[in-house]
């Protein structure tokens, strides 16, 4: 049995050591270039990211909102693949050591590649997880053997509709973190309820001491900082996502682009931790 | 084959929705909640007997239910074997079998307090269906259907808008049967506590393939009564188009256990199978997971779901239900194709020979049982299900027929 990398607990302790919260941008994988995805991981660290999260391109990404759906039509318009995707975190590796690299999408793709090749061919690109949109806990158990295996976590989703009974299920099987889906719909809708995060993220940290990001919803500095006044973590994807599509759609250099990105991201960085340190909660 | 015995029957799908290692529950955490109460509520509603009546109710009297099974007399002489028997689900109210589980779901949607509804549609039967009990329930209705759709089946989307409802077009991926299939996901996931989803199909996450099939069973129920009433034996062969295939479970499902009854279903051959240009996953395709469940697919090698093609925006779906998955790995049911050209030529033939105009999805049955019936001997039956009418698919038929109406 491979080792766990362990380098999303070691990230998510060293900031808790220093009070900080974790920045964690999404981005799908070649979009909106082929090329861009490695060096734009790079820059969002050099920017504040503390753990990366690269969609991988499907053609049917039930959970995403138009924004991130036309980032998997673009990339996979470019021939962005699993495979492609596990090639840039390979790539990412090389320079990088240290950020958390998971995989975001949809069970099919890994499906199709078989759940061993997966978590060999993951290991080997030096992945850390995987977080799969459509495989809850009923349906898990023969994908967990082998990431297990392949000293990979597997990321679960805690919904705004899931009973306590059920983040206790989702607990038990879930590594590395939880991820909290702050809204009922899908990524990139506008509808953030803090409240309402409070009292969820409360109900998780009641069954697990694994550190709770939170995503969907999150736009710039202010709602980040609402957010991750509750959460370990606060997850930035469809604002980025668009700000990357528009500046290319203008015409924008990849460097341009890579600017606009950075930018972005340290500012939610400067939201995140403009909060006042807390005590840690779990 | 794999006998299907009564208890196998009585035990699938599992508490997990599985049919062997199809079906489940494959969808965002958000809908899981959702997809529990349905669950319970149906187990619940499923043995209670005033939940069946007022069903059994809705199917006479809305329906007009049972629908009659026809012997087409010139047909079956003209193609020289088998009788041939229709089971004459375009006699239904809205034209299709489609409405048989829409007042199903209706009914559930009563029962849990929902004042909104969305569905999915291809063809438009099953949005014109949905539309129509909503409007029987003063519901809501959003219907979701590929920009594609909207333009190949007009008059179906304006048959939605007289009733009430919202068509609304998706112009995501490929604009078709899928894509709207993926919009009713992401509205439900955003408003799914006040509204259910009225799925068309025996496809989707857990209950629905298993709660579907229950209230499509009826065409199976009524045709095998039917069957022994009128020439007192069994069918020796029962053929049904398949997208999704709601229409074959429906038929095939009360004569499972039955095994001197052979079973066909018939998917959309497209240009051809082997051309790539086709819907027939059953036929063509390899296992994967879409849409909430494990199934059939048409895929490529790194997961990604292929576009289809097919004359029948009614068979364009690169999916099939998992109890077809599950019947296929069985050998229970030999699935075969129908090409566009074979489809078209039967849905003139059966106009013509008995004045019956068949819906294009339906039609697909037609030229399978037409290869089928001189096959057999004179004594033997065939049951097709005439699972809808086609005055949809006119502008279509008139299209490929190169005339302009």
């Amino acid at each position: 049995m491979s080792e766990n990398s362990g380098r999303i607990a070691r990230r998510f302790a060293e900031l808790a050591e220093a009070g900080r919260k974790a920045v964690i941008p999404y981005l799908v994988a070649g979009d909106p270039m082929r090329d861009i995805s490695v060096p734009l991981m790079h820059r969002l660290v050099a920017a504040g990211a503390d753990i990366i999260e690269l969609g991988v391109p499907f053609s049917d990404p039930m959970a995403e909102g138009p924004t991130i759906q036309r980032g998997h039509e673009r990339a996979l318009d470019k021939g962005v693949r699993l495979r492609d995707a596990l090639a840039m975190v390979a790539e990412f590796r090389k320079d990088d050591q240290d950020t958390p690299v998971l995989l975001m999408g949809y069970a099919n793709p890994v499906v199709g590649m078989g759940f061993a090749k997966f978590a060999d061919q993951a290991r080997d690109a030096g992945l850390d997880a995987l977080l799969t949109v459509d495989m809850p806990p009923e349906e898990v158990e023969a994908l967990n053997v082998e990431l297990k295996r392949g000293g990979l976590d597997n990321i679960f989703l805690v919904a705004p509709t899931t009973p306590p009974e059920r983040v206790e299920k989702i607990t038990e099987v879930a590594t590395g973190f939880v991820y909290y889906v702050s809204l009922k719909g899908v990524t990139g809708a506008g509808h953030l309820d803090v409240d309402s995060v409070a009292e969820h993220v409360a109900t998780i940290r009641r069954f697990t001491d694994l550190p709770v990001a939170v995503g969907f919803g999150i736009k710039d500095a202010e709602s980040a900082a609402l957010v991750a006044r509750e959460a370990d973590g606060v997850v930035v994807g469809s604002a980025l996502v668009q700000l990357m599509a528009d500046r290319a759609a203008d015409g924008a250099s990849e460097a341009e682009i890579l600017e606009a990105a950075a930018s972005l991201l340290a500012d939610i960085r400067g939201g995140v931790d403009s909060i006042e340190p807390l005590q840690a909660a779990g | 084959m794999n006998q299907i015995t009564t208890d196998l029957l009585a035990t699938t799908p599992d508490e997990a929705g599985r049919f062997g290692d199809y079906g489940g529950r494959y969808v965002s955490e958000t809908l899981i909640a959702a997809l529990d109460e349905l669950d319970s509520l149906y187990n619940r509603l499923s043995q209670d007997p005033d939940f069946q009546r007022e069903f059994d109710e809705d199917l006479a009297h809305y329906v007009g239910r049972p629908s009659p099974l026809y012997e087409a007399k010139r047909w079956s002489e003209k193609l020289g074997g088998a009788r041939i028997f229709f089971k004459r689900e375009d006699l239904n109210h809205t034209g299709a079998h489609k409405v048989n589980n829409t007042v199903g779901q209706a009914l559930l949607a009563k029962h849990m307090g929902k004042k909104r509804v969305i569905a999915e549609t291809g063809a438009g039967q099953h949005g014109v269906a949905s539309a129509t009990i909503a409007a029987r329930l003063g519901m809501e209705c959003h219907v979701f259907m590929g920009e594609e759709d909207v333009y190949r089946q007009s008059l179906n989307v304006y048959r939605m808008k007289l009733l009430g409802a919202e068509v609304v077009p998706v112009t995501s991926g490929t604009r078709t049967l899928k894509d709207a299939m993926n919009e009713a996901m992401r509205d439900w996931v955003t408003n799914v506590d006040n509204t259910f989803y009225i799925i068309g199909t025996v496809a989707g996450p857990a209950p629905y393939p298993r709660l579907v099939r229950d209230f499509q069973s009826v065409i199976g129920r009524e045709a095998r009564a039917q069957s022994l009433a009128m020439t007192g034996q069994l069918p020796d062969a029962l053929v049904a188009c398949v997208g999704g295939g709601s229409n074959a479970i429906g038929l095939f499902y009360p004569f499972l256990s039955d095994d001197s009854v052979a079973m066909y279903g018939v998917e959309a051959g497209g240009d051809g199978l082997d051309t790539g240009r086709h819907a027939a996953p059953l036929s063509a395709g390899t296992p994967g997971v879409l849409h909430g469940n494990k199934t059939y697919l048409m895929q490529d090698e790194d997961g990604q779901i292929l576009h289809t093609h097919s004359v029948s925006a009614g068979l364009d779906y690169p999916g099939v239900g998992p109890e077809h998955s599950w019947l296929k790995d069985m050998g229970r049911v030999q699935y075969v194709a129908a090409d566009d050209e074979e489809t078209l030529a039967a849905f003139h033939e059966v106009t013509r020979t008995e004045g019956i105009m068949p819906a294009l999805e339906t039609a697909h049955a037609l030229a399978y049982t037409a290869r089928l019936a001189p096959t057999m001997d004179r004594d033997q039956i065939i049951v097709v299900n005439l699972s809808g009418r086609g005055d949809k698919d006119i502008n279509t038929v008139a299209r490929l027929d190169g005339i302009e109406l």
